[in-house]
C-alpha cells in the first residue's frame, strides 16, 4: 500500500513537469514578455524604456530557457523558465504581475472558497443520492419517469440561469439574503446560504440522474436477486446491499473533486462577490495577469492528481477485493 | 457583381461537416446492420420529436452560415465596386425586417412605446416628458392603448390559420405518401397515423412539426409589427439576436467535435492497438492534458489569442473575420481540452477488440496494421464515438455561455447566448428591470439543450450494445 502510494506520487512528477512545460510554452513562447508588457502598460505608455523597465521589475528580461551569457549552472538557472517554473514545485508562486504575493493571496482566499464549495459538495451528494435512491426504489413507475424527466429538464438549464434566477427571486423579490458580498466569521453565514443553495440545486439534475443509473445497474446484478429471493424487503436490499456496492462508482466521481474544492467556482464566486480563489482567477483573467493564471493552472493540476491518488486509496477502504500493488 | 461571397473559416468547416454527415448517411443506407440502430431511434417518440427540433435549429444555423457582402453605391462611372464592410448571411435576408427595425433603446416585448421617458416636442412647441412611440414596434396602431389587444388577437389568429393550413396540407401529403408506400388506401393511412398503429410514431412527428410551424407562423406575422422579445440597449430586436446566437451555439457544439475527433480516434486506437511505448506516450499526453483544469487552459489560450490579434490587426479585413477566427480558435482549444475523455474510452475498447478472434485471424493472414485498424477496429468502436459526440454536444453549448460570461468565450461583437446573458447582468440592476433578453436567451438555450439531451439519451439507448 505505502509502496503503491509512493510510486503513484513518483508518477505524478513527470505529469506535473509536462503541465509546467505546457503552460510555460503557452504563456512565454507564444506570447512574448514584450507583448505582456504592452498590454499592461496600455497603448499610451508604450515606449521601449517603459517595456524594459516593466520586464526588469518582474524578472521577464532574462532569456527564456537558456542563458548563454551566464557561467556554469547559471546558464540553466538564470532564466525565466527556471525562476518562474521550478519554484512552483515548492509551491513558491512568486509575485503577480501587479506585484502581489500570490501564495499569500491563495492562502487567504481559499477559505471563502472552501466555505461555499464544501457545503455544496456534502449537501449536494446527500440530496443527489437520496433522490437517486427514491427513483431506483420506485423504478419503472410514474414517480421514476417524472423524476427522470425533471432531471433532464434541470440539467438543460445553464448554471448562469440558476444563479441569476436565485438572486432575483430570493434576494431581490423576497429580500431573504443579501444579493452579494462576504464577511468574516459567523456573519458570513447569511452571505453563504444563497450560493450554497443554488450550487446544490444546480447540480441535482445531472447528479441524481447519474447516481440513478449506477443504482439501476447495480440492482440488475445476481446478488440483488439472491437478496430478494431470501425475502429481504426492498428497502433493506437498496440500502444494505445496493448502496454499499455502488460506492465504487460514487467514490470515483466524488473523491477526485474533493481537493479541487479549494479552487472554488469561477462563476458563482464572481456573481456573489465572494473573495475566493474562483473570483481571484476570473479577476486575473480579466486583468490579463498571467502569473496568477499560471499559478492557478499549476495548483489545479496538483490537486487533480492528488484527487486521483485519493480515489485509488478510497477504493481499498470500501472494497476489500481491491488491493493496490 | 451583385454580391461578394465571404467564406469564413467556420463556414468552411461546417460545410465539410455536412458533407461528411451526408457521406455517413449514404453509407448507412447501404448497410442493414448500420441502419438498425437508427430504425430503433426512429421508433421512439422523444427521439423523433427532439431530432426534429434539433433539425430546425440546424437549418437556422446553416442558412446563417452562407455569408456575403453587398456592394456599396458606385462612385462615378467605371469606378471599382467597393463592398460594404458588413458581412450578411442568407438568414439575415430571410428575416429582413427583424434586422433592420432598430429602435433607439430598450423597449418591452410587444410594446408600442420606448421603455424610458424622453422629452418630446409637441406640435404646438410645448415639451413634455413621456414615453415616445417606437419607430417600428406597433407603429401601425393609431391608439396603442385601445387597439393593441385586439390587434394582437387578430394577428395571432391569422398566424394560427396559416399554421393550420400548412399543417393540414402536410398531413395530407404524409397520408398520401404512406398510402402509396404501403399500398393501402388514404383512409387506412390516415387511421394508421391517427391511432399510432405504425412502428414510426407519425403522430408525435406531426405534432412536433405542427408546433414548429405554428411557432414560425406566429413569429412571422408578429415580428413584422412588433418586437416579440423587445429590444436591447442599442435598440436591436432581441428575437433577432437570439436567432443569430443559434449559429454560435451550434458551431461550438459541432466544430469542437470535428476538431477533437481525429485526435481522439487516432491516438485512442493507436494506444490500444499497438500498446507498449506508444501506449505509454499517449497515456502520458492525455493524463497531462486532462489534469489541467479545462476552464483555466481555455482562458489562458484565449487571452493569448487576444494578444496575437491585437498585435496583428492588419490580418482581418472585416469585424466578422476577426470574430470568426476567435470562434474557430475557441472550438480548437475546446477540442484540445476535451479529446482526452473519448481517447481514454477508445483505448479501453480497442484493447478489448484487438483480442477478438477475427482480428487475430486477420493478423495470422498477414493483413497490415493499417488495414486491420481501418477495416476491423474502427467500425467496432464507432458506436462509442457516436454516443460520446451527441452526449458532449449539450455540454459544449452550455460551456459557450459560461465562457462568454467569463470573458474568454466568443468575440463580444458576435451574437451568442453567453454575450446576451452577460449583457443582461447589467440590465438586471436597472429599475424597473429589463428581463426580456435574459428570457429570450433562456428559452432558446433551454429548448436546444433539452432536445439535444433527449436526443442523446435515445442515441445511447439505440447504439449502446449493453442496453439491448
Amino acid at each position: 500500500m505505502i509502496n503503491y502510494i509512493i510510486r503513484r506520487i513518483l508518477y505524478a512528477i513527470p505529469i506535473l513537469i509536462g503541465v509546467n512545460l505546457l503552460t510555460f510554452a503557452l504563456f512565454f513562447v507564444v506570447n512574448t514578455p514584450d507583448n505582456m508588457a504592452r498590454i499592461h502598460l496600455g497603448v499610451k505608455h508604450v515606449t521601449p524604456e517603459a517595456i524594459a523597465k516593466w520586464k526588469h521589475e518582474r524578472g521577464y528580461d532574462k532569456p527564456l530557457m537558456w542563458n548563454g551569457a551566464a557561467q556554469g549552472a547559471k546558464q540553466a538557472s538564470d532564466t525565466i523558465f527556471f525562476e518562474k517554473s521550478i519554484g512552483m514545485f515548492a509551491f513558491d508562486f512568486g509575485r503577480s504581475d501587479e506585484g502581489r504575493d500570490i501564495a499569500h493571496d491563495i492562502k487567504t482566499r481559499m477559505w471563502p472558497s472552501l466555505a461555499i464549495a464544501l457545503p455544496v459538495f456534502v449537501v449536494g451528494l446527500a440530496i443527489n443520492i437520496t433522490f437517486a435512491m427514491l427513483m431506483a426504489f420506485f423504478r419503472a413507475t410514474y414517480i421514476d419517469f417524472s423524476g427522470v424527466v425533471l432531471c433532464v429538464a434541470m440539467m438543460s438549464i445553464s448554471g448562469l440561469f440558476y444563479i441569476i434566477g436565485g438572486q432575483y427571486l430570493v434576494s431581490k423579490l423576497l429580500h431573504l439574503t443579501p444579493i452579494s458580498g462576504f464577511d468574516t466569521g459567523s456573519s458570513a453565514l447569511k452571505f453563504l446560504i444563497l450560493p450554497v443553495l443554488i450550487g446544490v440545486i444546480g447540480g441535482i439534475g445531472s447528479g441524481a440522474r447519474w447516481y440513478r443509473t449506477i443504482f439501476l445497474e447495480e440492482t440488475s446484478r445476481d446478488y440483488v436477486r439472491t437478496a430478494r429471493a431470501k425475502g429481504l424487503s426492498e428497502l433493506s436490499v437498496l440500502f444494505g446491499h445496493v448502496l454499499k456496492n455502488a460506492m465504487i462508482p460514487i467514490l470515483t466521481g466524488a473523491v477526485v473533486v474533493i481537493p479541487l474544492l479549494f479552487m472554488g467556482s469561477l462563476i458563482s464566486e464572481s456573481f456573489f462577490g465572494i473573495p475566493g480563489l474562483g473570483s481571484y482567477t476570473i479577476d486575473a483573467i480579466n486583468a490579463q495577469d498571467f502569473a496568477i493564471v499560471r499559478a492557478m493552472v499549476f495548483l489545479g493540476s496538483v490537486l487533480y492528481i492528488v484527487g486521483l491518488i485519493l480515489t485509488d486509496i478510497s477504493y481499498t477502504l470500501v472494497d476489500p477485493r481491491i488491493r493496490l500493488e | 457583381m451583385l454580391f461578394k461571397p465571404v467564406l469564413l473559416w467556420t463556414d468552411m468547416l461546417l460545410w465539410l461537416l455536412l458533407v461528411s454527415v451526408a457521406f455517413y448517411i449514404w453509407r448507412v443506407r447501404q448497410r442493414e446492420h448500420l441502419l438498425q440502430p437508427w430504425r430503433r431511434l426512429l421508433r421512439s417518440r422523444s427521439g423523433v420529436a427532439s431530432a426534429l427540433v434539433l433539425l430546425a435549429f440546424v437549418a437556422v444555423g446553416v442558412f446563417d452560415s452562407l455569408h456575403f457582402r453587398l456592394p456599396l453605391e458606385k462612385q462615378g462611372n467605371g469606378a471599382e465596386t467597393h463592398y460594404s464592410p458588413e458581412v450578411l448571411s442568407v438568414f439575415d435576408l430571410m428575416v429582413g425586417p427583424l434586422r433592420k427595425q432598430v429602435e433607439k433603446t430598450y423597449s418591452a416585448p410587444f410594446a408600442a412605446h420606448l421603455y424610458t421617458k424622453e422629452t418630446i416636442e409637441l406640435p404646438g412647441g410645448k415639451q413634455v416628458r413621456d414615453y415616445p412611440r417606437l419607430k417600428y414596434g406597433g407603429a401601425h396602431l393609431r391608439d396603442p392603448v385601445r387597439e393593441q389587444t385586439g390587434d394582437v388577437v387578430v394577428t395571432a389568429l391569422r398566424g394560427g390559420v396559416y399554421a393550420l393550413a400548412l399543417g393540414a396540407g402536410l398531413t395530407l401529403v404524409l397520408a398520401l405518401w404512406l398510402a402509396r408506400r404501403r399500398g393501402i388506401s388514404i383512409g387506412a393511412a390516415w387511421v394508421m397515423i391517427r391511432h399510432g398503429r405504425d412502428e414510426i410514431p407519425w403522430r408525435t412527428l406531426l405534432a412536433t412539426i405542427g408546433l414548429l410551424i405554428l411557432f414560425c407562423c406566429l413569429a412571422t406575422v408578429f415580428s413584422v409589427k412588433y418586437h416579440i422579445f423587445g429590444t436591447d440597449k442599442v435598440g436591436q430586436d432581441v428575437f433577432y439576436l437570439a436567432l443569430k446566437s443559434i449559429r454560435t451555439g451550434l458551431m461550438i457544439g459541432t466544430l469542437t467535435t470535428l476538431v477533437m475527433l481525429p485526435f481522439a480516434l487516432l491516438l485512442g486506437i493507436m494506444a490500444g492497438y499497438f500498446r507498449g511505448w506508444v501506449d505509454d506516450v499517449i497515456q502520458y499526453t492525455y493524463t497531462t492534458l486532462s489534469s489541467i483544469p479545462g476552464v483555466l487552459l481555455i482562458a489562458a489560450a484565449v487571452l493569448i489569442l487576444q494578444v496575437y490579434m491585437d498585435n496583428n490587426q492588419e490580418l482581418f479585413d472585416t469585424v466578422a473575420a476577426r470574430a470568426d477566427l476567435r470562434l474557430l480558435f475557441l472550438c480548437v482549444i475546446l477540442g484540445i481540452t476535451s479529446w482526452t475523455g473519448l481517447c481514454r474510452l477508445l483505448r479501453g475498447e480497442t484493447l478489448k477488440v484487438r483480442e477478438m478472434e477475427f482480428i487475430q485471424a486477420a493478423t495470422a493472414f498477414g493483413v497490415g496494421h493499417f488495414r486491420i485498424i481501418a477495416r476491423h477496429v474502427l467500425p467496432n468502436v464507432m458506436h462509442i464515438v457516436l454516443i460520446s459526440i451527441v452526449l458532449d454536444f449539450s455540454a459544449l453549448v452550455l460551456a459557450e455561455a459560461v465562457l462568454s460570461y467569463v470573458g474568454v468565450g466568443v468575440d463580444p461583437s458576435m451574437q451568442s447566448w453567453g454575450n446576451m446573458i452577460n449583457g443582461a447582468r447589467l440590465e438586471m440592476a436597472r429599475e424597473p428591470m429589463v428581463w426580456w433578453s435574459l428570457l429570450a436567451a433562456f428559452v432558446f438555450m433551454f429548448v436546444l439543450v433539452l432536445s439535444a439531451n433527449l436526443f442523446s439519451d435515445r442515441v445511447r439507448d439505440a447504439f449502446d450494445p449493453r442496453v439491448r
